[in-house]
């Protein structure tokens, strides 16, 4: 079945199985690969994609659910200034090891800014779910909760 | 990488439609939130031969104060909840219940409908409904009924629920509620993201220093979501005290029966089921008292 939406700015159109989930559709059929695949299962937000907005598990959204919608991924925020002062942000502080759970963990933080969900270091730690096995998550709040402040 | 089992996918475009789809395809599911749904299926444990996608029936999204209930609407997501201020002020144990449900992705996605009706016995969303005493509308071929919730639960992932039946929305009437003192407590192995080993939502409405109404409920320690009547048998018309809740949390064993199961130990589940019964009580009772507690 053919799915049209919306990808950082653009219109596509995908043939799917109605089986086909997101994450396979953006990094097989749409050569999107900052989106990863990890756990598969909703536990760890490697998969995390922004639809209209809002963070959610590519990995457990069948890519009709999209049809109409806007998913924006890293590659469509290159040009946003939050977005880069995030990038800045985390680079200077250590908030980068082996960067598998970067992109997802960008767009959350990126989301959680523009809905106003983090303003504290606090309200950074509970609306981050994203996993991280490299850093410890302390460096990655304190670059997020920068880009709140600075 | 999981492979999805096949299926054939119809997307409902209305309450009419998808009781129409639902009436004609036999080993359908439908698909809310797909947070449930999607990793069952990934999974094996559920096979559907039919995928009936509800998540764009936006008419099903809704908070609604109606003056004698608040009413909400099946395809809700937790995040909505979380951010409601109406949720906040009129039933907070909603509020309490979505501050711990998984995190912010998942939040945004799951719905309220979809979590009671996948009635995993540690369903995060029983125990409060079930203190609430809320009324679950539901429609099919056959017509609009109503299901308390007290009777919804039939065992692990089974419900009154007929298969060409959706449910509507949530009905949570306010009685004397809005006067109650609340808590909720859900103990799991991490702070965040977990599946509960033992959670419980409580009500408590004082007058005159007495305990006129009290509702406490748990999941995770039976086959389905439970409410503990002996507990609270040992509460009503009695004070609000320490020695009365120690006494009633003795009797939670009456009306529990855990299990040992990958995240816990039955004894444990018995004996945090106790803690949190006593520590339940003290705090909705502080909150109904409003004020210092001895």
């Amino acid at each position: 079945m053919i799915t049209r939406f919306i990808l950082n700015g653009k219109l596509v159109e995908v043939d799917v199985d109605p089986g086909e989930i997101l994450l396979n559709t953006l990094r097989f059929k749409l050569k999107v690969k900052s989106v990863k695949r990890s756990c598969e299962r909703g536990e760890c937000g490697s998969c995390t994609v922004l639809v209209n907005g809002k963070p959610v598990l590519s990995c457990i959204i069948l890519t009709p659910q999209v049809e109409g919608k806007e998913v924006v991924t890293v590659e469509g925020l290159l040009n946003d200034p939050l977005f880069n002062k995030l990038i800045k942000n985390f680079i200077e502080n250590g908030a980068i090891q082996c960067g598998f759970c970067t992109p997802g963990i960008l767009l959350t933080a990126w989301a959680g800014i523009k809905e106003g969900k983090m303003t504290s270091i606090d309200s950074i730690r509970e609306y981050l779910g994203n996993l991280c096995r490299c850093t410890g998550y302390v460096k990655i709040m304190n670059a997020i909760y920068k880009a709140i402040t600075e | 990488m999981y492979r999805l089992p096949k299926f054939e996918y119809f997307k409902a475009r209305s309450v009419e439609n998808a009781v129409e789809l639902l009436s004609k395809y036999k080993n359908a599911k439908l698909l809310a939130g797909g947070t449930d749904l999607l990793v069952d299926m990934k999974i094996g444990r559920v096979k559907p031969d039919y995928v009936i996608d509800i998540s764009g029936i936006e008419e099903l999204r809704y908070i609604v104060d109606t003056g004698e209930s608040l009413n909400i609407g099946s395809l809700t997501t937790i995040q909505d909840i979380l951010d409601s201020p109406v949720v906040k002020n009129k039933t907070p144990l909603l509020r309490e219940v979505a501050l711990k449900f998984a995190y912010w992705q998942v939040r945004n996605t799951a719905t309220i409908g979809g979590n009671i009706c996948n009635a995993s016995p540690a369903a995060d969303f029983a125990p409060p409904l079930l203190s609430y005493e809320a009324v679950l509308r539901t429609i099919s071929s056959r017509g609009e009924r109503f299901i308390p919730v007290t009777e919804f639960f039939q065992g692990p992932r089974q419900t009154t629920l007929r298969d060409d039946e959706i449910l509507l929305e949530v009905i949570i009437p306010y009685k004397h509620l809005e006067r109650a003192g609340f808590s909720y407590m859900k103990i799991g192995r991490r702070q965040g993201h977990d599946i509960s080993i033992v959670s419980i939502a409580a009500l408590v409405v004082i007058v005159d220093n007495t305990i006129i109404d009290a509702r406490v409920a748990l999941n995770s320690v039976a086959s389905k979501p439970v409410r503990a009547r002996s507990v609270e048998q040992v509460v009503i018309n009695r004070e609000p005290a320490m020695i009365v809740f120690e006494e009633a949390s003795r009797q939670v064993e009456k009306d529990i029966s855990p299990i040992t199961d990958i995240r816990a130990p039955a004894e444990y589940r018995l004996h945090i089921a106790k803690i949190l019964t006593r520590e339940a009580l003290l705090e909705a009772s502080k909150r109904a008292l409003r004020c210092g507690f001895e």
